[in-house]
């Protein structure tokens, strides 16, 4: 048995067409109560979206220093130096490897490379020039300990070690740079924080004052709506959707520059990795990569400026309507 | 519903423009508020409207004190007044329409409960066929017709109405005379401010004339 398929088309149906009546036009224009497009809002847009570039900058300037300072740091401090000074009655590569096994001892330490001969050679070749025969002369000689990520060794109790069993030895945890790279790192984070803080107080400043002005324009629409009955949470919540939206189309634009140049720079920068220039750079500013934390901080940069941009607007056009409803102010 | 005691008005530190005013504006009640141009009309107007307060005296508003009323009570005093500004105050971004429905969007109404109130009114006002219009394509007496239909479109308790028929021709004008005193008759006291002389004299009503700030009140 087969089944036959409804046939839905009217004509093969046999039916006739329904005639379709025309739609009336609608009465309502769409258009919202604020107006939509104004000279003021789109100067708006470009204020916000300026501003938020500026302060994505600074925050993504402030993230980059604060990660390649951090770095620097966990640099120096994953490497210790172990020097033996010669004495007469030592023997050197004896001393060297009871400095290795000691410093092996203690946990965390990953690595301990003695340098050779020809390495303390090379060191020195500036000073006292080629062809430098080590053992001839009375030249300390260097051990360096690689420290595991995170590893945190007892350095006072290594110290006290090497210099009671080891003659002559003795341990550089280079804290002094250490402390010295701490402090400039804290130092460029402040500087950095400090203009990022400066840079989103001119932010919520411009932001502040541009939305007002954007609103000043609108203040008769505020007296209509007020004088046919609209209650202040109608009138703040109309201009609010409306300057909500000026202020994200606003920072959307704003944080997107900003990631587009980050993402830009950081595509640069590893492009031209093995050149002495992008050497340089990558030095001083790392990759340019910003990582979750400096993204995340772009977006909510985004999202204050927008919210900031809708809480003025909602506070302006309170302080308008107050002083139009209360009957108590002097007019 | 509107009651005024001994109110005085001045701006600033200058003279009162207004003295000693004594009137109330009864319920159903019509009235032309007339006198010679800067005798305080529109200060009087807005001093009935409540956006103006007064320097000494008492206003009161259906039965309260207009100093009583709290900011968040004031929209629904304003629901019950209907205002015709001089200057139309029509927004310029909105279709005749919508601006005469502004005071039933703002009361948060359907559009489906309003839209035959609304094209009834612009058909009586002779706007029909221009509510797909913007206010700035219309003429002076149009603008004039559209903003008295949006202060009657929710037929409020008092019509506050500053020159009405200031820029329309003198037919127009006895028209909206018209539509003024039929609003009156369904319980609306009108208040129309005018220094137009014949529109006056079509219908006898009772006259409030404001001279150099005082009033004189013939029923």
């Amino acid at each position: 048995m087969t089944k036959t398929k409804p046939n839905r088309t009217p004509a093969a149906a046999g039916g006739k067409r329904k005639p379709q009546l025309a739609r009336p036009k609608p009465l309502r224009s769409g258009r919202n109560i604020v107006p939509q497009e104004s000279i003021a809002g789109s100067a708006l847009v470009l204020v916000i979206a300026i501003m938020t570039f500026l302060a994505c900058l600074a925050l993504g300037a402030v993230t980059m220093i604060n990660d390649t300072a951090s770095k620097w740091q966990s640099d120096i401090s994953r490497e210790v130096t172990i020097q033996i000074r010669p004495f007469d009655d030592v023997e050197m590569e004896q001393a060297i490897r009871q400095a290795s096994r000691i410093a092996l001892s203690f946990d965390g330490v990953s690595k301990v490379t003695a340098l050779d001969d020809a390495a303390t050679a090379r060191l020195l070749e500036p000073w006292l020039g080629s062809g430098l025969d080590i053992k001839e002369l009375p030249v300390p000689r260097l051990l360096t300990i690689e420290i595991a990520e995170g590893a945190r060794p007892d350095f006072a109790s290594m110290h006290t070690r090497l210099e009671n069993e080891v003659p002559g030895a003795s341990l550089d945890d280079h804290r002094a740079w250490v402390d010295r790279l701490t402090t400039m790192a804290l130092t460029m984070v402040a500087v950095g924080t400090s203009i990022f803080v400066l840079v989103m107080t001119a932010t919520v400043m411009t932001v502040i004052f541009a939305t007002r002005g954007a609103m000043s324009g609108n203040r008769e629409i505020v007296e209509v709506l007020h004088f046919v009955g609209a209650d202040s949470r109608f009138i703040s919540r109309e201009f609010q959707r409306h300057f909500l939206r000026l202020g994200l189309k606003g920072g959307l634009s704003g944080a997107f520059a900003a990631i587009v140049l980050f993402v830009g720079l950081g595509i640069w920068s590893s492009n031209s990795l093995a050149t002495p220039q992008g050497d340089q750079v990558a030095a001083l500013f790392g990759t340019f990569s910003l990582g979750w934390f400096g993204f995340s901080g772009i977006l909510m940069v985004m999202i204050l400026v927008a919210f900031l941009t809708a809480a003025t607007c909602r506070l302006t056009v309170r302080h308008q309507v107050n002083g139009l409803q209360n009957y108590r102010l002097v007019r | 519903m509107i009651k005024f005691e001994n109110v005085g008005l001045r701006y600033g530190l200058g003279t009162e423009v207004l003295s000693d005013l004594t009137f109330q504006i009864a319920p159903n009640s019509f009235q032309f508020l007339t006198g010679p141009s800067g005798a305080g009309k529109t200060s009087l107007l807005r001093l009935m409207l409540l956006s103006l307060r007064p320097t000494r005296g008492i206003v009161r508003v259906f039965n309260r004190e207009a100093s009583s009323i709290l900011p968040r009570q004031m929209p629904l005093v304003r629901r019950k007044i209907g205002v015709v500004f001089q200057d139309f105050r029509l927004l310029d971004h909105l279709t005749t329409y919508e601006n005469v429905a502004l005071p039933l969007i703002v009361r948060g109404r359907a559009e489906s409960n309003f839209r035959k109130d609304v094209t009834d009114l612009l058909d009586w006002v002779g706007l029909g066929d221009r509510m797909h219009v913007l206010p700035p394509v219309l003429s002076g007496g149009e603008k004039q017709r559209a903003a008295i239909a949006r202060a009657l479109i929710d037929k409020p308790d008092v019509l506050l109405a500053d020159e009405p028929t200031g820029n329309v021709d003198p037919p127009l004008a006895r028209r909206l005379l018209r539509l003024f005193i039929e609003l009156h008759r369904s319980g609306t006291s009108v208040v129309i401010a005018t220094h137009d002389l014949g529109l006056m004299d079509q219908f006898n009503a009772r006259r409030l004339v404001l001279n150099q700030g005082r009033l004189q009140i013939y029923d």
